[in-house]
């Protein structure tokens, strides 16, 4: 009985903690906590540049091995796909070690940057978009090729033509990547170290705060960071339903 | 005018013949090929187009002066890029090497007489089938080419478009370009053929000029398909 008691009493008091980190939650969003907030704005910086990074690798790789024949292609795309899912952490480590003192690239200081940050993420994202840019690329081709060829396309005017003519489809495989990059936290935990105020974003943020236990910033960050996501999604999807009524 | 004759021409795919040593010289203005499903037609105008590479044979293009001859394909299925219908032109022409303002006066003139000036800024890809095909016909019409290859040009369109597409096609014939077209269409055919091929399982069975063909085929084959028999 006196078990049964306590017990409830602790939930009583977990219910508790919950609510005033609600509430705390709360304050500091509408607040726009200036902390928070430059915490959110280096995740944006950081997850753009990622992107915009990887965008220049991948995008011309995916159009590439959906239009090009070239020995080595098959190989590429078994590695694109295989690194679709590769474990941030172990993408940080490998970032990690090649900005670290003794790494080929140690020279440069990068590490516990947001450069490195943003490296270790566009590596992370770069076989996602590619991966998906292939595929849409390769069904567009099917659909082209002969027009294409008839008019006297060569691979490369294709693959150009090819991106532009996808390019509705082709925001969507740009933010998977960026969802990618924004969600994860093994990566730049390891090669950013979660520095207040120079590597901290939100992911690393959530993850620290939570262990201290300091339950209303990682909630309010956490939700923005979910609020970002579905606004990201849902302005993508809008536009891609506009494109399809505007262009067919 | 060009001429464009094959000589023995045989394509294989896995193992299986599709075209049979064929050997044409298309002489007249309009061809059409005619012949059921799986004879042939397409790929013998995809093999003469330069999309496919025959197994066996040659395929032997001759200009009257010493230029390059500019041919054209219009496919069963347009396909069209995502942009306006203008754009789809002036991208065919710069393919072609032509400069960005000739390429823009020569597609609006294409676009004029295909009847599809006032679509000229809508978008290519939702035009009706039939008002695309026309867009087909004029980014080839643009490209001035000496000999335009059709396949099956009227085949998913309703009679009104399938006029309409015919008549772009002979206005592009009348301006100078020989025409070869494969059609189902019988009465196309007698429309639009000065010539008819016949093929059947991958062989050209007969050739007669198409008032001939149709009064008197030659072949049990070609009468069987004038009837709208079936023997295969």
């Amino acid at each position: 009985m006196l078990e049964y008691v306590k017990r409830c009493i602790v939930r009583v008091w977990a219910i508790d903690t919950l609510r005033d980190a609600g509430l705390q939650a709360l304050e500091l969003m509408i607040g726009l906590d200036e902390a928070m907030m430059n915490i959110v704005a280096l995740s944006v910086q950081v997850s753009l540049s990622a992107v915009v990074l990887s965008c220049l690798i991948a995008l011309p790789i995916g159009a590439a091995t959906a239009v090009g024949r070239f020995p080595g292609r098959q190989a590429i795309i078994v590695v694109m796909n295989a690194f679709m899912g590769l474990p941030p952490v172990v993408v940080g480590l490998i970032v990690y070690l090649a900005l670290s003192r003794a790494g080929p690239l140690g020279p440069m200081g990068l590490l516990f940057t947001p450069t490195a940050m943003v490296l270790a993420q566009a590596l992370l994202v770069t076989p996602i978009i590619a991966a998906l840019t292939r595929q849409i690329v390769a069904d567009a081709w099917e659909e082209y090729r002969e027009q294409l060829q008839s008019l006297g396309s060569n691979g490369f005017r294709s693959a150009l033509t090819l991106i532009w003519d996808t390019r509705f489809s082709l925001l969507t495989a740009v933010l998977a990547g960026l969802g990618r990059a924004t969600a994860e936290v093994g990566a730049v935990m390891i090669v950013g170290g979660n520095i207040d105020g120079v590597t901290r974003v939100m992911t690393t943020a959530i993850a620290l705060e939570t262990s201290k236990g300091d339950l209303a910033l990682a909630l309010a960050l956490g939700a923005i960071l979910i609020l970002l996501v579905v606004m990201l999604n849902s302005s993508a999807y809008l536009i891609s339903e506009a494109a399809r009524r505007r262009y067919g | 005018m060009a001429h464009l004759s094959v000589e023995n021409l045989c394509y294989d795919i896995g193992g299986r013949r599709i075209i049979d040593s064929i050997s044409i010289e298309f002489s007249a203005r309009r061809s059409v090929v005619l012949g059921p499903n799986g004879a042939g037609k397409s790929v013998l105008l995809r093999l003469c187009h330069g999309l496919l590479v025959p197994t066996a044979g040659s395929i032997c293009w001759r200009a009257d002066a010493n230029v390059a001859v500019r041919q054209a394909m219009v496919f069963q299925r347009p396909v069209m890029l995502r942009r306006s219908a203008l754009a789809n032109l002036t991208h065919a022409l710069s393919l072609a090497g032509v400069g960005a303002s000739e390429a823009r006066e020569r597609a609006i003139t294409a676009l004029r007489s295909a009847g599809l000036e006032a679509l000229a800024h809508r978008s290519a890809r939702v035009l009706s089938g039939g008002e695309q095909q026309r867009l087909a016909l004029a980014r080839a019409w643009a490209l001035r080419p000496d000999i335009l290859f059709l396949d099956e040009p009227t085949a998913n369109l309703d009679p009104v478009a399938t006029r309409e597409v015919e008549a772009v096609i002979d206005a592009i014939h009348r301006a100078g370009t020989q025409v070869i077209m494969t059609t189902h269409n019988l009465g196309q055919a007698r429309r639009m053929g000065d010539d008819i091929l016949f093929i059947a399982r991958g062989r050209l069975l007969e050739r007669a000029s198409a008032d001939h063909f149709f009064r008197a085929p030659k072949s049990a084959e070609a009468a069987a398909f004038i009837e709208g028999e079936l023997p295969w």
